[in-house]
């Protein structure tokens, strides 16, 4: 095992605008825990759904020429680990899918590749690695040694979502037993709590157009964390964290009575038990102020 | 041209005329005869009115080109493209801010974007047309705006954009947003700008109204440039 | 009782089309309802995802005009359900591309307000673009 895996980081366009505190919290609890990610010289947006049609392949373009760079990195020695790292949920699954279907199809891969004439191929060397799957590699016992200020008493509701689970060969644990951020959650010291919705639809992008379908699914997920014991819930996708975080504004307009709760990226309570400063942590970028909840916990 | 010119063939909308070797596209044109109101403008390489794709012999490539500055070889298929139809939006840059949600209100076709990077193939003016549309999508206007720098407002690469983005509009806004928000203020404008109001010039420019031709361009010429 | 099932011969070449597009032998679902029991959306939609499967089977080309396709989120819960390994998500994607084909969206894209444009993050606009536009 590396000391320190150093690792190049595909952000995906949400870390850079509305999840800001995301991508800070992961990066700055990352160097304590030993994961240096170093953020691609070049990337474009992955398009955040994959094509699911047999044909599209211009759809697959998005994330295959990220692994071109990826590539590079390696080769220039900028890296020690050719994984590429994702935090968003969304990325990782379409990253991982387009992954999957060039590496099986060598007539995919060189169609794209001849498309993408100003790039050099692709070789399809490298493997996509979710934040929690390379916390798991270090050790979540190892995790739990580094942590500094415990998240005592705090009980978590871990929201997996659908695109860490499923399909099944893109998922990062069992799909209808998954534990990995349960693992997590326990070893920054806090309490998992066992609930029914971890993996149930927050609605995804009909949150554009459609925002009822989404009031609806996730004020479910939120009263079933709540229902089950928990005080707040972690997720590591923007979208989940828009849906169940921000949408709350509309829960609240249609339903007066609705119990708010506070909505995590997990890199945040990491950030949180590593004793990171709160411009790490970055909780004035959550909807629901967390900060009345933490201070009742005595963690800010 | 004397007898000795060599000549070559080139394909005009498909027809074949022979024309001098070593003429740029726009001459080509006017040597077989066409009159080009729209599709020429500066004959520079500065305006970008004389978009222009081709393809060349033996190369499956659709490229694109600016008629003033690309040089015709034997056997090239050409066509002009004088405008590129567009919409442009009405705003008042005093009410925008300088993030992405401008773009989604303004310019939503930017979040359609699938990375084909087409665009930038296309471009002449050697732009990564695809690099200024993703740094919107990223929250990144100001490397919008310098990634789309030199864009002459040609409209191959809105020609040629799987996702019906009009890219050189949306670098028009990433441009005047960082000019309006973004950009360091310089002090030395804006005393120049007072000057200005207060009169300091008029009877200067007064004076070039009146001034020959001849002397104006004299004047131009061996005008002074300060760089600091 | 088997029955036989005659299909017209559009729809056969609609079946042909959408097995095509979306890789999946549509002709393979044996309705047990699996997938519309777990579906979080199922309320919303207008047909169940496993009607999706019928209607597509018997090359009913009036599938098109349902909701469903439309309020299926990829979420993928169905995918991973099946006992016949098929992947509903999949035939949903092929349907609402054979929409999108003709070049008919199914949003309006300029009708993102100032205000929602503001809260909205680049995920969620770049996703519902990529499902409901051609
Ligand atoms: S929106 Fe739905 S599909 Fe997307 S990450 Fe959240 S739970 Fe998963
Ligand atoms: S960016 Fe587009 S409009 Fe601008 S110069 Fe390049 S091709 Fe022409
Ligand atoms: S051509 Fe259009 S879709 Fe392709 S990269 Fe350029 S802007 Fe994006
Ligand atoms: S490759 Fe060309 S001809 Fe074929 S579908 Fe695409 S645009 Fe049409
Ligand atoms: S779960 Fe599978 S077999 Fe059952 S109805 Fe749905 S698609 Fe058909
Ligand atoms: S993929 Fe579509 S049909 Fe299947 S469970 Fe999810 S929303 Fe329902
Ligand atoms: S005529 Fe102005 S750029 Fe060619």
């Amino acid at each position: 095992m590396k000391d320190n895996i150093k690792i190049p980081y595909f952000p995906g366009c949400t870390l850079k605008t509305t999840a800001k505190n995301f991508e800070i919290s992961a990066i700055e609890a990352g160097k304590k825990i030993g994961i240096e990610m170093v953020e691609l010289p070049k990337w474009n947006c992955c398009g955040v759904v994959s094509s699911l049609t047999s044909d599209d392949l211009m759809k697959h373009m998005a994330p295959i020429r990220n692994f071109v760079h990826a590539e590079e990195m390696g080769e220039q020695g900028l890296v020690n680990d050719k994984r590429m790292l994702i935090l968003c949920s969304m990325c990782f699954n379409t990253m991982k899918s387009s992954n999957k279907r060039v590496k099986g199809n060598s007539e995919d891969m060189k169609s794209i590749n001849d498309f993408m004439y100003l790039e050099k191929d692709y070789e399809g060397t490298v493997d996509v690695v979710h934040y929690f799957e390379l916390m798991k590699e270090i050790g979540f016992d190892k995790i739990a040694e580094k942590i500094t200020k415990p998240l005592k008493d705090l009980k978590i509701a871990s929201y997996y979502g659908c695109m860490l689970l499923r399909p099944k060969d893109i998922a990062i644990d069992d799909t209808e037993a998954p534990t990995i951020i349960e693992d997590f959650v326990s070893s920054v010291g806090a309490e998992p709590i066992a609930w029914d919705a971890m993996s149930r639809c927050c609605g995804s992008y009909h949150t554009v157009n459609n925002t009822d379908i989404v009031v609806n699914l996730a004020k479910g997920i939120i009263e079933n964390a709540r229902k089950s014991g928990a005080e707040a819930i972690i997720t590591s996708c923007p979208l989940c964290a828009f849906n169940l975080d921000n949408r709350q504004k509309l829960i609240l307009e249609k339903d007066p009575n609705f119990k708010t709760m506070p909505v995590f990226y997990f890199t945040q309570l990491l950030a949180i038990a590593l004793g990171l400063e709160e411009e790490f942590i970055g909780l004035d970028g959550n909807y629901i102020d967390p900060r009345p909840l933490l201070k009742e916990k005595n963690l800010i | 041209m004397s007898d000795t010119q060599e000549m070559v063939n080139v394909y005009i909308m498909g027809e074949s005329y022979m024309v001098p070797d070593g003429s740029t596209i726009i001459m080509a044109f006017e040597y077989a005869g066409f009159q080009l109101k729209k599709g020429v403008g500066c004959r520079e390489g500065y305006c970008g009115a004389c978009a222009t794709v081709y393809r060349e012999k033996g190369d499956y490539k659709l490229k694109g080109g600016l008629g003033c500055q690309t040089v015709v070889t034997d056997e090239m298929y050409i066509a002009q493209i004088p405008f590129v139809p567009a919409e442009k939006p009405i705003y008042d840059i005093d009410d925008l801010q300088p993030d992405t949600s401008t773009f989604m209100e303004l310019y939503p076709s930017v979040f359609r974007c699938v990375s084909c990077n087409t665009c930038t193939k296309a471009c002449p003016q050697d732009i990564q047309v695809m690099d200024y549309v993703q740094a919107i999508i990223k929250g990144d206007i100001a490397g919008a705006a310098d990634i789309s720098f030199d864009c002459i407002r040609c409209g191959l690469c809105a020609l040629r954009c799987p996702a019906e983005i009009v890219q050189f509009n949306v670098a028009t806004l990433a441009q005047r947003l960082y000019g309006k928000y973004l950009s360091p203020k310089n002090e030395q404008l804006n005393i120049r700008v007072k000057e200005v109001e207060e009169g300091k010039y008029d009877e200067e420019i007064k004076n070039m109204k009146n001034m020959e031709d001849r002397a104006l361009k004299d004047l131009y010429f061996n005008r002074e440039i300060k760089i600091s | 009782m088997p029955k036989k099932i005659k299909l017209t011969d559009n729809g056969a070449e609609f079946l042909k089309q959408i097995e095509k597009l979306s890789g999946e032998t549509i002709t393979m679902c044996d309705q047990c309802g699996t997938c519309s029991g777990g579906c979080p959306f199922v309320e919303e939609m207008d047909i169940m995802p496993s009607q999706i499967m019928r209607m597509t089977m018997l090359g009913q080309m009036e599938v098109l005009d349902s909701k469903t396709m439309w309020i299926c989120a990829s979420c993928f819960t169905c995918t991973v359900r099946c006992p016949r390994l098929l992947d509903v998500s999949k035939v949903s994607e092929a349907l609402r591309q054979t929409k999108l084909r003709q070049a008919i969206d199914n949003i309006n894209i300029d009708d993102i307000s100032k205000e929602e444009a503001e809260e909205l993050p680049s995920i969620a606009v770049v996703s519902a673009f990529r499902k409901f536009t051609s």
